[in-house]
């Protein structure tokens, strides 16, 4: 288990009696991209929220930088340097740009970093300096999910959880966005934790992947290896087998059934 | 001409009263979402600790007046710390009875401390006036207006300026995200109350040489709820353009219209812009979404 930046062991969490997360063990080493695929309420968010603290776990562990984070409250662990950037974007929207950025770096007092990391994120996408000083609720919804990602960089995170950020935008711009994470992950070593609907995209940026279905992990491999595997290829993919006779499969079962 | 400019300055004077109380219920509402119906309470609360120190202990009327701020402001972040935390995502039901009967016991304790009856703040400003032309302009209502400005100003350049003004702007438009930008949130509505709370003792001692102090000053609350609904709740701007509109409309009612139509009238013009602009004076503009 040596190189794990964050451990999850035995999660299990609760929406009032319903149990979303049942049971779920992974890791993400450091340095690496790792996803998690799962359908609608799979559990992908919940996992994230418990991770970063908004959820409180029931049982299990979640171990970051080998300190246990389970149940702290969140803005404590991003102090830590666990950033989320959560689905929907939840950005400031009356705040401005500038305003939205500068309240990621909120706690922190290296003023020359600060400066040289808005500088970085302003590199990274530059239609957000053209926008400095509107207010974020006026940004489309792309540009609102690149300042959600800037906003959690400015917090010089070493590990990103990223909640689909694909949703809703347009095919052009998810692929610019996958772009700058897989940057973001080579240029300044930050870990990710990605999860997402688009499993293709995400397959194809990230190093090691999970299956999530009901509240448990039920798959995990590299990705080159899920990327191969026909379970991935019909139901996440939407690749469809046709066999000899030209007819399609229907009915398949999935192997971890 | 006189008598309008006289209506006028004092109007100004008292709006701005109901101004300053509704503006405490505007930026603990925008932050918490609570309705703190004690607001006028921690006023009396503010002229009260006041009086003590300027007519008991004999300490001057400007370092009482700094205790006396900085004494309520911290009693508003422990009451936020130890009691209002505990009912946030409770009904709002919940919220308006626990409120008022933190004002009762504000009151009781008031009588209890300070006696029930009606006292006087001897101030800088007490029965004096410079007469301009036909108008008297005392020196209290001066006071009051110029406190109120000075004031604002103030918690306007916090707000925009400081790096905490605006975590906490950022902290009331999206709670989640604040947490995930790693802010204190909990620590910022414990000062958000102290901010409210500082702003209502700021309004009691202002308030304290033109109305006496008694248990009951707390009252003034209802219209400053009033003013706060007036401007749209949620507003800042709104808060004070409708402590304004209120004191003014008070005081002209009170001069021109038959007795008793005075402590009506602010609830009658409300209850006209209430059905013709529902959310209110300033409702509509930079609406918190979620």
């Amino acid at each position: 288990m040596s190189g794990a930046l964050l451990q999850v062991s035995n999660l299990e969490t609760y929406y009032g009696p319903i149990m979303a997360i049942r049971g779920v063990s992974f890791e993400v080493k450091r340095g690496a991209i790792v996803t998690i695929l799962g359908a609608n309420g799979a559990g992908k968010t919940t996992v994230l929220k418990t991770v970063s603290g908004v959820m409180d776990p029931q049982k299990g562990t979640v171990t970051f930088d080998g300190r246990e984070i389970q149940g702290m409250d969140p803005d404590r662990v991003t102090r830590l340097g666990l950033s989320h950037v959560p689905e929907g974007r939840e950005i400031f929207p009356l705040l401005t740009v500038a305003e939205n950025l500068k309240m990621g770096a909120y706690t922190r007092t290296d003023t020359v970093g600060v400066a040289r990391d808005l500088a970085m994120v302003y590199e990274y996408f530059p239609v957000l300096q053209a926008r400095t000083h509107q207010r974020a609720g006026q940004l489309s919804g792309g540009e609102q999910q690149m300042l959600a990602i800037s906003r959690a960089l400015m917090t010089r995170p070493a590990m990103m959880l990223l909640d689909e950020p694909s949703l809703g935008l347009a095919p052009k711009l998810v692929k610019e966005i996958f772009d700058i994470i897989v940057r973001i992950n080579r240029e300044r070593g930050v870990t990710v934790l990605l999860v997402e609907q688009n499993a293709n995209m995400a397959l194809h940026v990230a190093d090691y992947g999970y299956v999530l279905e009901v509240g448990r992990i039920v798959m995990e491999d590299t990705c080159a290896r899920l990327l191969e595997k026909d379970d991935i290829k019909e139901f996440y993919l939407g690749m469809k087998e046709t066999s000899i006779r030209g007819t399609r499969r229907w009915k398949r079962k999935k192997t971890w059934r | 001409m006189d008598t309008i400019l006289q209506l006028l300055l004092n109007g100004l004077a008292v709006g701005c009263i109901y101004g300053l109380v509704a503006l405490g219920f505007v930026l603990i509402y925008k932050a918490t979402e609570l309705v703190n119906f004690a607001q006028g309470d921690l006023l009396m609360l503010g002229a009260f600790t006041c009086y003590m120190f300027v007519v008991w202990y004999g300490l001057g009327y400007w370092a009482a007046f700094a205790l006396a701020i900085a004494i309520v402001a911290l009693f508003g972040a422990a009451l936020d710390a130890t009691v209002l935390r505990r009912v946030i995502g409770q009904p709002q039901f919940a919220v308006v009875m626990l409120t008022i009967g933190l004002g009762a016991i504000f009151r009781s304790f008031a009588s209890i401390t300070w006696g029930s009856e009606i006292y006087t703040l001897p101030t800088p400003f007490s029965a004096r006036a410079t007469r301009l032309g036909g108008v008297t302009v005392s020196h209290e209502y001066v006071s009051i207006i110029v406190g109120t400005v000075v004031l604002c100003a103030a918690l306007y350049a916090f707000f925009t300026y400081t790096r905490v003004g605006v975590a906490m702007q950022a902290a009331s438009q999206n709670q989640l995200a604040a947490y995930y930008m790693g802010i204190p949130v909990k620590r910022m509505f414990s000062l958000i109350w102290a901010i409210s709370a500082g702003v209502a003792a700021i309004a009691g001692v202002l308030l304290a040489p033109v109305s006496l102090i008694d248990i009951n000053l707390g009252f003034i609350g209802l219209k400053a709820f009033a003013a706060a609904v007036l401007g749209g709740f949620g507003s800042i701007p709104g808060a004070l353009v409708g402590g304004l509109t209120i004191g003014l409309i008070e005081l002209f009612a009170g001069a021109y219209l038959p007795h008793g139509v005075k402590d009506v009238a602010a609830y009658v013009v409300l209850l006209v812009v209430l059905a013709v602009r529902p959310q209110g004076i300033f409702g509509a503009v930079g609406r918190k979404k979620v």
